[in-house]
């Protein structure tokens, strides 16, 4: 069967992102634009998923995500089939962050919020930073935790892998790739890998409609999840 | 020494920033991993970067940086000059090489940045 998803948005706690990501906007214009699972991907961090799963409720699916931006200023994507592995994933991360305070004048806030979209916190550091960690490294925290790496927007000529490293190392099990709206000539890379274009919505409006289908067995994360390890190229 | 002198001594292009031209560089920096400048950048810097992208003028404007050189002519989009001349960014232009502007500069007296945290 096939799903609706957009699997790269960007919740409040992302300090580009606007103030209005809130957990239930997100989760009800994800609902009126009729997708079936979205990913709220912040930078570094992931304070905001458990209130967008609860919000979501079962009206929508919710994978569990985070975009980490490596020492190499590569974006990766990482995915995880349940709440407990990112939060894992998550508590090791934090280890690697630089303590750069955020200031919010120049960067944006950093909210946390609950299912009310009330603001409980903030964060403090830079979550527009990278972790003392490489490529390499994230992606083995990530497959130890039985998650998925997606190396994010790779069309674009910043924080993207090819940007940063010029090429997509073959010795890593990448078997996806993301795209954004933008359109660049690094087409040439890509034959062999399986694509799935995402919003990176940093906006509401910016949410994908049900544009970006995928071809699972049923409507779970795992099935998400296996859509994502599954070798053959669409 | 002030930007204004590395201006005309350079023949550098004034792309963004041109009424703080009289600012002081104190100390002069070349990376391209943003990341990296922000934790080793100090105030009144020169920076040298190939990257043009909207979080070069965010971290110039974290660091209060003196100004960002871009090299090789690379073109800088509207959108992102604009910020800097909201934020009191200079941003210079170069047909110059990375390389060749650090050199010259580092004849011309400027310091590296005395952070040398790595």
């Amino acid at each position: 069967m096939k799903i609706a998803v957009d699997l790269h948005i960007h919740s409040a706690l992302s300090p580009c992102a606007d103030d209005d990501m809130t957990p239930n906007n997100i989760v009800n214009m994800a609902i009126l634009k009729g997708l079936d699972v979205i990913a709220v991907t912040d930078h570094n961090s992931c304070d905001n998923v458990k209130a967008v799963m609860n919000v979501a409720d079962g009206r929508i699916l919710v994978l569990p995500g985070m975009e980490v931006q490596t020492k190499e200023e590569v974006h990766l994507l990482c995915y995880f089939e349940n709440l407990q592995n990112l939060l894992d994933f998550d508590a090791y991360i934090r280890n690697f962050m630089p303590w750069i305070p955020n200031v919010p004048e120049i960067f944006g806030n950093q909210y946390i919020m609950d299912e009310k979209d009330q603001i409980i916190g903030q964060r403090e550091d830079l979550l527009l930073s990278s972790v003392e960690l490489s490529v390499e490294q994230v992606v083995y925290q990530v497959l130890q935790r039985k998650g998925i790496v997606v190396p994010a927007h790779v069309d674009r000529t910043s924080y993207s892998i090819i940007s940063q490293l010029g090429f997509i190392p073959t010795n890593l099990p990448f078997k996806v790739l993301e795209f954004s709206k933008f359109d660049t000539n690094y087409t040439m890379y890509f034959r062999e890998y399986k694509r799935v274009y995402s919003s990176d919505a940093h906006q509401l409006g910016q949410i994908l409609e049900r544009r970006m289908l995928i071809d699972v067995y049923n409507v779970s994360l795992a099935a998400v999840i296996q859509w994502f390890k599954d070798l053959s190229v669409v | 020494m002030k930007v204004s002198q590395m201006v005309e001594a350079l023949c550098l292009k004034v792309l963004a920033g041109e009424k703080f031209l009289e600012r002081e560089v104190s100390s002069g920096y070349c990376c391209d991993l943003l990341s990296r400048v922000m934790a080793k950048g100090e105030k009144g810097m020169a920076w040298i970067t190939v990257q043009t992208h909207m979080n070069v003028v965010a971290v110039a404007a974290l660091i209060e940086m003196a100004c960002v050189i871009i090299p090789e002519g690379i073109e800088v989009e509207r959108k992102v000059l604009d910020k800097a001349e909201e934020e009191g960014v200079i941003v210079l232009s170069s047909n110059l090489t990375a390389f060749e502007l650090v050199g010259k500069l580092y004849q011309m007296g400027i310091v590296p940045v005395r952070n040398d945290a790595s």
